[in-house]
């Protein structure tokens, strides 16, 4: 079975094409990696799953169904905002703020709601970390009560949007370890949108890589590849496995080590 | 001192503004939103001074204006409501129009202070009754869009994603924090709005890390602060206005100190 489909696809932003007649099948249970150079359409597509922006052209089927917007099936973990981390919240009241917060009245929540609170930190081992501020929080381990926070509600599909970004090294091994843990635990399929393979490596079941208002869906073996990347990039790539790691270059340029670094840059300094 | 009528009167209007100051602004500092607050009282301003020149009640324009004035701007958007620039710019104009508005009334001097920084002891009967039909409607609003309105400030891409609109919401909120700013511009003037909006929630929010608590927290101070401002001014014969900032001020710091940095 098939978790998201895309038959001809073509998703806009603004007058912008950012996928031109895509098709793939994502099946159920993988852990695919989104990659692709900045405005390559990762969050886009992220959206467009979300029921956020509707494909202007082809057929989107998330779960067997429409994209619909509220769909409680889909956890979605956004890219965190530097604002984040001067709320002057615990760790479990900002958790708590997304059970039914779609529903009017007071932010109270009922005895099942507290459970529900307790029982996704507790899936992210982050139950001690929630009673402290977020002010007092590293950058990885807000990450971790943001992906809690996406569990609300037992999702079937989880879309992570950059959980890596301005995290170093070692937080970003142990967010991708996290999300690893979790996806077998609860079975689940996982979209992890990031701007550099390497860290993703050991998790991966596919790549999903976006380029030029292209799509390619497979292994590492079959998607990072010179002939196939040259195409999404519309420029001539190498790609250069060293050590156990894959760098994609081009001109001597290590491109995903360059968009990270600008990425960095405007996202500030939240070292964790 | 509560033998006398215009004391009662304005412990009565005081005690409400407060209480509908703290909640709403505990959510206006949470949103990081305490400058277009401040901008939004300076409208009121503009709006109080233009009633007045029409004969109309001052608390009537400002309740118009700056209702106007908080659905337009949570309309433009949150971008719209970051900008430094373009509110300091309305700001400015709004005091500017508010100016002329004065210079073709005759009573000048007293109105222009008791706009620019509050006269609560001149509250009568009639505005207290507005005041707390005001703050019902605050509180009662609040309390039914409370809970989206949290998702939506906490997390907006995610409320988005889970069909809460965060513009929806930013708008609700700016309108009643428009509401909130009329009624405390009654109690220590368009200029000073930000002790009894930021002050409290802004100190509550330094002191305790969960919602329920520093909304309870937030109103309890604001409360506090205005009645305790109305009895040292009683005592001193100073303005209630200076004291209810000083307290504003002082509380503030001295939570910054406990907590420490």
């Amino acid at each position: 079975m098939s978790a998201i489909i895309l038959r001809d696809v073509r998703l806009a932003l603004g007058g912008r094409v950012v996928l031109d007649r895509v098709s793939l099948d994502i099946p159920a249970g993988a852990f695919v990696g989104v990659l692709g150079p900045n405005g390559a359409g990762k969050t886009t597509l992220l959206r467009a799953v979300l029921g956020l922006v509707p494909p202007r052209q082809g057929t989107l089927r998330v779960l067997g169904q429409p994209p619909s917007r509220g769909n409680a099936a889909i956890g979605y973990m956004p890219q965190a905002r530097g604002l984040l981390a001067t709320l002057p919240l615990r760790g479990w009241d900002f958790v708590a703020g997304a059970v039914n917060g779609h529903r009017l009245g007071l932010p109270v929540l009922g005895k099942l709601e507290r459970a529900e609170v307790d029982r996704v930190l507790d899936l992210v081992g982050a139950g001690a970390l929630a009673r402290r501020p977020l002010t007092d929080l590293s950058g990885g381990e807000r990450q971790r009560l943001l992906l809690a926070q996406a569990l609300i509600g037992r999702p079937r599909l989880l879309l992570l949007d950059e959980p890596l970004i301005s995290l170093d090294p070692h937080h970003q091994h142990g967010v991708v370890d996290l999300v690893k843990s979790v996806q077998r635990e609860l079975g689940v399929t996982v979209l992890f949108s990031a701007h550099e393979l390497n860290p993703l490596l050991g998790a991966l079941d596919l790549v999903l890589y976006l380029g030029g208002g292209q799509a390619a869906l497979g292994t590492v073996e079959e998607v990072i590849t010179g002939p196939v990347l040259s195409r999404l990039y519309g420029a001539p790539i190498d790609v250069v496995r060293l050590g156990g790691r894959i760098f994609v270059m081009s001109g001597g340029h290590d491109m995903e080590h360059d968009a990270h670094r600008h990425d960095v840059a405007e996202a500030g300094h939240d070292h964790a | 001192m509560l033998d006398y009528d215009f004391m009662r009167t304005a412990f009565a209007a005081s005690g409400v503004v407060a209480l509908v100051a703290g909640a709403v602004g505990y959510f206006l500092v949470l949103r990081g939103q305490t400058f277009a607050g401040h901008a939004l009282a300076h409208v009121g301003f503009t709006g109080a001074t233009g009633a007045v020149l029409l004969g109309a009640a001052p608390l009537w324009g400002l309740v118009v204006a700056t209702l106007a004035a908080g659905i337009g701007m949570g309309a433009a958007g949150e971008r719209l409501a970051q900008r430094d620039v373009a509110i300091g710019l309305v700001l400015a104009l709004a005091l500017g129009l508010g100016l002329l508005f004065l210079h073709f009334y005759t009573a000048f001097a007293t109105q222009a202070t008791a706009l620019l920084f509050g006269n609560v002891l001149a509250v009568d009967s009639e505005t207290l009754r507005t005041l707390l039909a005001l703050g019902a409607v605050s509180l009662a609003a609040l309390a039914v869009i409370a809970r989206p309105l949290l998702f939506a400030s906490l997390q907006p891409e995610l409320a988005e994603a889970r069909g809460v609109s965060p513009r929806l919401y930013g708008v609700a909120f700016l309108a009643l924090v428009a509401l909130a700013t009329a009624g405390c511009a009654q109690i220590v003037g368009v200029l000073l709005v930000f002790a009894l909006m930021v002050g409290p929630a802004a100190t509550a929010q330094r002191l305790t890390g969960g919602v329920g608590s520093g909304v309870a927290l937030s109103a309890a101070l604001a409360l506090a602060e205005a009645w305790l401002g109305l009895a040292l001014a009683y005592y001193t014969d100073w303005p209630t206005s200076f004291w209810i900032t000083a307290l504003s001020a002082a509380v503030y710091l001295f939570a910054h100190i406990r907590v420490g940095a």
